[in-house]
């Protein structure tokens, strides 16, 4: 539907370009100045009302402080830990959900539910869950003879048992965008591999697999973001405890502005900034030139 | 044969669902409840007697009425950023679907970074303050529409390039006046994804508990999500408060799944299956 051009000089647009001004304003001012802002002030020591110029110092305490060096690893493991729990359940769980199994709209909805629950919420329930002794979920595992660990209080679980709950409230987010990918792939292709004898298994790895890839890229690239940058949910249940075991990037920046290092923790900004631009965008051009060759 | 599997396969994820998903609802349920001896086990029990009326009345009116007041600024902050970033967005998707110009690469650009890039936190409050929107009410309406503009000029821009070019020159060849194109044509056509992104970026804005906590100090400007925070330490022993705390903020986003689950989940999963 190719249309004639529509530009007209003498009167008013009909496509105004100060149609964009408003929305410029708003992201220019509280957006991208202090990103940019943030790159000088990374390299001061800075009180709000004045700053000293230091150099790299900031990044170098970054690196040199056993409990930030753990708070970097932690938050990888994090994001790595979450999207792939979420791409491997997300994809189970759509399947499942399209299959013609009964009662799929009850499971749909119970599975979709807690993304749109507060995280600080989800948050408190599940640390009183996690309870070591009193929590349901060890007491639920000792009527099966199972001795629960301290899910929160174990250093070297703790931030584990955060992503679980993370994976919790968001595999349903997963599943709806693995939903809408699956239901787009056209019935020949099925029809096909079953005219050439397909096993199931078959079906999967050369069919579903493949062409529901740009699901998979959204899923990684969403949940990979989201866990770079979590914060709500660890400060809920943990605090970045025991000591410094579950500390993330996200909540060393908090730390470092409530004690009032403010060049230290808009360091860590800039730090988390490069972070999810050397991992995320890579991985979202691979994602996306592999879809190309399909 | 292959329907008993199917049977039997739906029951066992009907439990599983029930006892993975279902189960830690209807814990904070039965906490909310309970009486606060009863509340302080933790444990998986019936309630023995009813005492949800008294705890909502004791969450209501604890330091004078601050679960009133929060209540009213997440309400006054969601339904005014959400309009903002209706019509801004809106506009912003409209120009960059119509428009070919060199501007448009630099947009979209701009658009992944907001996606993608954490906002710089102390900068950002520094800056507030000199523009005298630190803590205050309509500072946190801007920062919402700021940090949330990228998704929904995404969703209105996909719209818009639905919506045939032909509809404009019409509009323009029966006498419409040029702005008239946009806000009497287009903007009554884009509801659908109008309503997407009021129902996603209402539940997101509501839910927002880091922006508040950095942006929005002090007891008078408390949101819903830091009412919770505020009373995790203050109801440390009270857990049946804490838990019918829980129970209030989860009313407003269990309305909007019933009523909006569709479009939610349409404005969630846009962009997943890109032909």
């Amino acid at each position: 539907m190719a249309s004639a051009p529509t530009t007209a000089r003498s009167r008013p647009s009909t496509y105004p370009v100060w149609f964009f001004l408003p929305a410029a304003i708003i992201y220019s001012a509280l957006f991208l100045a202090p990103t940019f802002a943030s790159l000088y002030f990374s390299l001061t020591r800075w009180t709000l009302f004045n700053s000293v110029f230091i150099g790299f110092e900031n990044f170098a305490q970054f690196f040199r402080e056993p409990f930030l060096i753990q708070g970097l690893m932690n938050t990888v493991m994090y994001a790595v830990v979450t999207s792939s729990l979420k791409v491997v359940l997300g994809m189970g769980l759509a399947l499942l959900l399209t299959s013609n199994i009964i009662a799929r709209g009850y499971l749909r909805s119970v599975v979709f539910f807690p993304v749109l629950v507060s995280t600080v919420g989800v948050g408190i329930t599940f640390t009183v869950l996690m309870h070591p002794t009193q929590g349901m979920i060890n007491q639920g595992l000792a009527l099966i003879g199972i001795k629960g660990p301290g899910w929160l209080t174990d250093p070297r679980l703790a931030l584990y048992s955060v992503a679980l709950v993370d994976v919790w409230k968001g595999v349903g987010l997963a599943t709806v965008i693995y939903i809408a990918g699956l239901v787009a792939i056209p019935r020949d292709y099925y029809e096909a591999a079953r005219i050439d004898g397909a096993t199931a298994w078959q079906n999967f790895w050369h069919v579903t697999l493949p062409l529901s890839r740009p699901a998979t890229a959204t899923v990684i690239t969403l949940s990979f973001i989201g866990g770079l940058r979590t914060f709500d949910l660890i400060w809920a249940m943990t605090k970045g405890g025991p000591g410094f075991a579950s500390d993330t990037v996200a909540s060393v920046i908090y730390k470092q502005y409530q004690a009032g290092f403010y060049g230290l923790s808009t360091a860590g900004n800039v730090v988390l900034f490069v972070l999810i631009g050397i991992i995320v965008v890579p991985l979202t051009m691979f994602l996306n030139r592999k879809q190309g060759h399909e | 044969m292959k329907r008993r599997a199917s049977i039997i396969g739906g029951v066992a994820a009907i439990a599983g669902s029930f006892v993975v998903f279902v189960i830690p609802f209807i814990f904070i349920i039965l906490m909310a409840f309970k009486d606060k001896p009863q509340s302080a086990l933790r444990d998986f029990s019936w309630p023995q007697g009813f005492h949800l009326w008294d705890n909502l009345v004791q969450v209501v009116t604890t330091r004078n009425w601050m679960m009133i007041t929060a209540f009213i600024n997440s309400a006054l902050i969601t339904v005014i950023s959400v309009t903002l970033l209706v019509v801004l967005a809106a506009m912003v998707g409209f120009v960059l679907a119509r428009r070919k110009t060199r501007m448009n690469g630099l947009i979209e650009f701009l658009i992944l970074a907001g996606l993608m890039i954490p906002p710089a936190v102390v900068p950002t409050i520094w800056l507030m303050q000199g523009l005298k929107l630190f803590g205050t009410l309509h500072g946190m309406i801007l920062i919402e529409v700021a940090y949330n503009l990228p998704f929904s000029i995404i969703l209105y821009r996909a719209f818009v390039a639905t919506i045939p070019r032909d509809l404009d020159e019409a509009a323009i060849i029966d006498g419409a006046r040029p702005l008239d194109v946009f806000f009497r044509i287009i903007l009554p056509m884009l509801w659908p994804v109008t309503v997407t992104n009021i129902v996603v970026q209402s539940v997101g804005i509501f839910n927002d508990f880091t922006n508040p906590l950095y942006y929005l100090p002090g007891n008078q400007n408390a949101t819903v999500q830091l009412t919770l925070y505020n009373f995790q330490s203050q109801y440390n022993t009270s857990y049946n408060l804490l838990f019918t705390n829980i129970l209030l903020i989860t009313v407003p986003p269990l309305i909007v799944f019933l009523f909006f689950n569709r479009q939610i989940v349409a404005g969630m999963t846009a962009g997943a299956v890109k032909g």
